[in-house]
């Protein structure tokens, strides 16, 4: 990667244009349709560059970004699975890409038909009843999923059910899904083993109570073997349960979260389902509900008649409302049906065991040189809180009587920042916030065993450089475009587009 | 590596679930597609679908993409990026971003932009819940009709979960009413109103007086615009409002069945602590480099949590490269050229379709590529009429009236074979 300093804006030069467009016959003709009151004021400040520049400007700038297809990301709680080029290619096929959203149904029979096909796979595969396909991400669904929930307690005449119950190891989208969605958040407590304490959990069940939000396996990538004991007490108290699906790919062809008594569930498609990242979207977050749920789905909603045609219902007296422009992110909807096909009934067996088994196999053959805080068979992920030995030493006085100064150890940070010069994304840290230097690292099933042994080599490499001069992971990284950034500077004196330079 | 973590079996790994949630029949999945067989799949699913000759907008604008666009953001290492967290080797995405920011500032006449949102309803939600934050002990949000109806309903239901009363303000001929505004602010209890630019009719509204009339009793003024448009009318920092949103697929997004698509979220100044999203902001590295990072996370649900306004955690941040790299390339001359181009031929469309005697005016006011009108005979046997030959125009609105929308890419031939194509059935 190589350090680029150009900012479109830079380059442009008046009179330049990159695109052509027949226009001669409409010459002036704006001037004659829109009244001076109506009409923009000054030129917008648009960058006035040609052709290649843009291709080269945007070229060099992709040239300093990391991407799956550049190199692993042992990301914790993100599964950042390789994406298979042909879902790339199928998704933007000219027979979907050029469909207008609000096309007839018989004009668009083969786009509806992946819809249905589509919730049908994933009720299949998560035990689920039903899906929406309309949340655009993760945390979309986790709202839509919550706005499922009220709107089936209110159905009901159920008025009281405000709260919400979120374990202390959530993710914190789950807490402000439930605010945005009107729910009052009750915090559940984690016992030493980084589960719920189910004898915490009982006290807070009531008639107050709409549900419990969790994540399964949880975000120390532990399963929540309780999880049966849990579904019962909540179902008892009038409540439901809504699964996270953040962490679904260690489950992915072994448990099914219907069967684990979940009432409602949103899966990541960029996350299981293997659709790209985007560089943080665009996303897709269908939300799976219990057969009960159904009626509370949000609209539109494909629906297939006897005769086999496929219909779009609109919106409905039960339903939760309208969460998006249309019918969700349909171009990755479509990668991940293809994804989902590649699979199929034989190869989803495996895919989250090796997840699984890729992940205790870093903790195991790194649990030597950082600290591992609870000692358990882990999914899909694992967290360490930081170094063994951080290479910290007191101050001391040398044989010949000069002081030396005091080191500081180490951090999380420094490791996470030394792995980017060794060709490595880092590994989420700082999260779940139980511990002070949590690195958690999810390696996924598309990783070879090569290359998690290159990724352990290289941890253990660094923590040996811990222990002998941790200034030099302070200083890291050394070899990527830039240092570490001024983050302070950043938000003391906003600087947040071109004209405020 | 099972020797490594000590278990005979990947079975093992999973002993700490309980053996009645292990699944154990067969998944009800087809059998595993070979690459050949997926793509051939797909092949016939779009044999089902039908490429129309697409006359109508409602939300969603046919423009043309250029090569250059879908050729470089899907360079994977645009796409297959994480979020920018890591700001070392992410300074691809956090510069698009900030390019982005900056040319949304500069069409909607704003001071600051967020990263992008999912799309424009969800980003009038938004808004809707940031003008509650904005103002203390409020809880109204006054909705023009003159909305389209998707964003209607998208803020209609945050607004029902996040316990905000929603007011309509009326239309009259064809444009918000300043008196239904008058009227509605009168109250004092509400927080923000949220007024299109140009509106579900295609006509471009003329908003003097709004936001000064939102201002004076207490309410942020938000603008719902087309991002596209603004290339050439009037601003909503030049029409003194205070937050503008809108959906960026007209700036050369591929239609793609309504999704993926981008919204984006723009706001004053003063207002930036409140701003929902991811924020780019520019700084300097350890060496003193120019270089940039997200910044003001304080703002954020991940820092927030249950304090949260907003539980947003991503942006469309591919879909904001289309955005930056379709405005770098057609530039200030280019976006107004596809506008004029676009309505040149909108109102030819529009002086033939009345020629044909099928159709009635309905207002008189000035727009761009998008417009009504009322139809002299049965408006859905007029859309299947149209929809036989090919041509998907004509789309039944609330009051039996019918839109039309014309892009650049309708040729004069198309708008004249539309024509026969009336002329012809039997209405």
């Amino acid at each position: 990667m190589k350090y680029y300093d150009k900012l479109i804006f830079e380059l442009s030069k008046e009179g330049r244009c990159g695109f052509s467009l027949d226009g001669k016959a409409s010459e002036g003709y704006l001037e004659s349709i829109i009244p001076q009151a109506l009409a923009r004021g000054s030129k917008p400040r648009l960058p006035e560059v040609s052709e290649v520049d843009v291709v080269r400007h945007y070229t060099n700038l992709s040239q300093m970004n990391f991407g799956v297809d550049t190199g692993f990301y042992p990301l914790g709680s993100c599964t950042m699975k390789y994406n298979p080029k042909i879902n790339e290619e199928v998704a933007s096929m000219s027979g979907f890409a050029a469909l207008h959203p609000l096309q007839d149904e018989e004009s668009v029979q083969g786009a509806l038909e992946v819809y249905w096909k589509m919730e049908k796979m994933l009720s299949a595969i998560t035990g689920m009843s039903a899906f929406t396909l309309n949340p655009c991400a993760g945390a979309h669904g986790e709202l839509t999923g919550l706005m499922i929930m009220r709107r089936y307690h209110l159905l009901r005449g159920d008025m009281k059910r405000t709260k919400v119950i979120v374990p202390d190891s959530a993710h914190g989208t789950n807490p402000a899904s439930a605010a945005v969605c009107g729910l009052d958040v009750v915090v559940v407590k984690s016992k030493e083993n980084g589960l719920v304490d189910v004898e915490d959990l009982k006290p807070l069940l009531n008639d107050e109570i709409a549900g419990i939000m969790m994540t399964n396996p949880n975000t120390l990538g532990l399963f929540e073997s309780e999880i049966g004991e849990i579904a019962d007490l909540v179902h008892a108290c009038g409540g439901l349960l809504y699964y996270d699906g953040a962490n679904m790919n260690p489950l992915l062809g072994v448990v099914r979260p219907g069967d684990m008594g979940f009432d409602i569930m949103h899966l990541n498609l960029h996350k299981t389902f293997s659709t790209p990242h985007g560089g943080g979207g665009p996303g897709s977050g269908p939300v799976g509900v219990a057969t009960r749920l159904e009626k509370c789905l949000p609209g539109p909603r494909v629906i297939q008649a006897e005769d086999g045609k496929f219909h779009i219902e609109h919106i409905w007296e039960e339903s939760a409302g309208r969460v998006s422009s249309f019918m969700g992110n349909f171009g990755i909807i479509l990668r991940a049906y293809a994804y989902i096909l590649s699979l199929g009934k034989e190869h989803i067996l495996n895919a989250g065991k090796f997840a699984t088994l890729s992940a205790n196999y870093i903790k195991e053959s790194l649990k030597d040189c950082y600290k591992l805080p609870i000692e358990r068979i882990c999914k899909h992920e694992f967290v360490f809180d930081g170094l063994i030995n951080d290479g910290a030493r007191p101050a001391s006085v040398a044989e010949d009587g000069t002081p030396v100064e005091a080191v500081a150890g180490a951090t999380t940070l420094d490791v996470a920042k030394r792995l980017l010069d060794y060709g490595f994304h880092a590994p989420t840290i700082y999260f779940p916030l139980l511990f002070h230097q949590t690195i958690m690292i999810e390696p996924t099933e598309t990783e070879s065993k090569e290359t998690i042994d290159a990724f352990i080599d290289v941890m253990r490499k660094i923590a040996a450089e811990a222990a002998e001069n941790p200034q030099l992971l302070k200083g890291a990284p050394h070899n990527t475009p830039i240092g570490r950034p001024d983050e302070t500077q950043a938000a003391r004196h906003p600087i947040l587009k071109y004209w405020d330079c | 590596m099972l020797d490594r973590v000590g278990l005979p079996s990947l079975e093992g790994l999973y002993s700490d679930v309980p053996e009645r949630f292990i699944y154990s029949k067969e998944y009800d999945l087809p059998e595993a597609m070979t690459e050949q067989q997926i793509r051939e799949h797909f092949e016939e699913l779009c044999s089902r679908n039908s490429k129309l000759k697409i006359f109508a907008g409602a939300g969603a604008y046919d423009h043309y993409t250029p090569a250059v666009v879908p050729y470089l953001a899907s360079r994977s290492e645009f796409s297959t990026a994480y979020t920018p967290y890591q700001a070392e080797i992410s300074q691809g995405t956090l510069r698009y971003i900030f390019e982005y920011q900056s040319l949304i500032c500069e069409l909607t006449g704003m001071d600051i932009s967020n990263a992008s949102m999912y799309d424009g309803p969800t980003a009038a939600a938004e808004a809707a819940m940031m003008a509650l934050s904005c103002t203390k002990r409020k809880s109204k949000v006054l909705l023009s009709e003159t909305l389209l109806p998707q964003v209607r309903e998208v803020v209609r239901t945050y607004a029902g979960y996040h316990g905000i009363e929603i007011g309509m303000i009326a239309q009259k001929d064809g444009q918000t009413s300043a008196e239904a505004l008058a009227e509605a602010l009168e109250g004092g209890d509400v927080a923000g109103v949220i007024l299109p630019s140009i509106n579900r009719f295609g006509i471009i509204e003329d908003l003097s007086g709004f936001a000064d009339a939102a201002h004076a009793a207490g309410a942020v003024a938000v603008c719902y615009c087309d991002p596209s448009a603004l290339a050439v009318v009037r601003t909503p920092g030049e029409w003194g409002f205070d937050i503008a949103v809108g959906d960026g697929q007209s700036l050369g997004l591929p239609l793609c069945y309504g999704g993926p698509s981008v919204g984006f979220m723009a706001c004053r100044k003063d207002y930036v602590r409140k701003l929902p999203g991811r924020i780019v902001g520019q700084s300097v590295d350890a060496q003193g480099k120019r270089c940039f990072v997200l910044t003001l996370q304080a703002r954020e649900q991940h820092i927030r949590r249950e304090k949260a306004t907003s539980n947003i955690c991503s942006n469309q941040s591919l879909m904001a490269l289309y955005v930056t790299i379709y405005l770098s390339l057609m530039g200030p001359a280019g976006l107004r050229k596809v506008n004029e181009v676009s309505a040149f031929k909108a109102h030819s469309l529009r002086e033939k379709l009345l020629e044909t005697g099928l159709f009635e005016n309905v207002f008189d006011k000035p727009f761009l590529k998008e417009f009504v009108l009322k139809p002299l005979c049965d408006p859905n046997k007029l859309h299947k009429a149209l929809l036989d030959k090919g041509f998907f125009g004509a789309l039944p609105t609330e009051e039996g009236y019918v839109s039309f929308c014309v892009t650049e890419k309708r040729s004069a031939g198309d708008i004249d074979k539309l024509i026969e194509t009336l002329k012809e059935a039997q209405l």
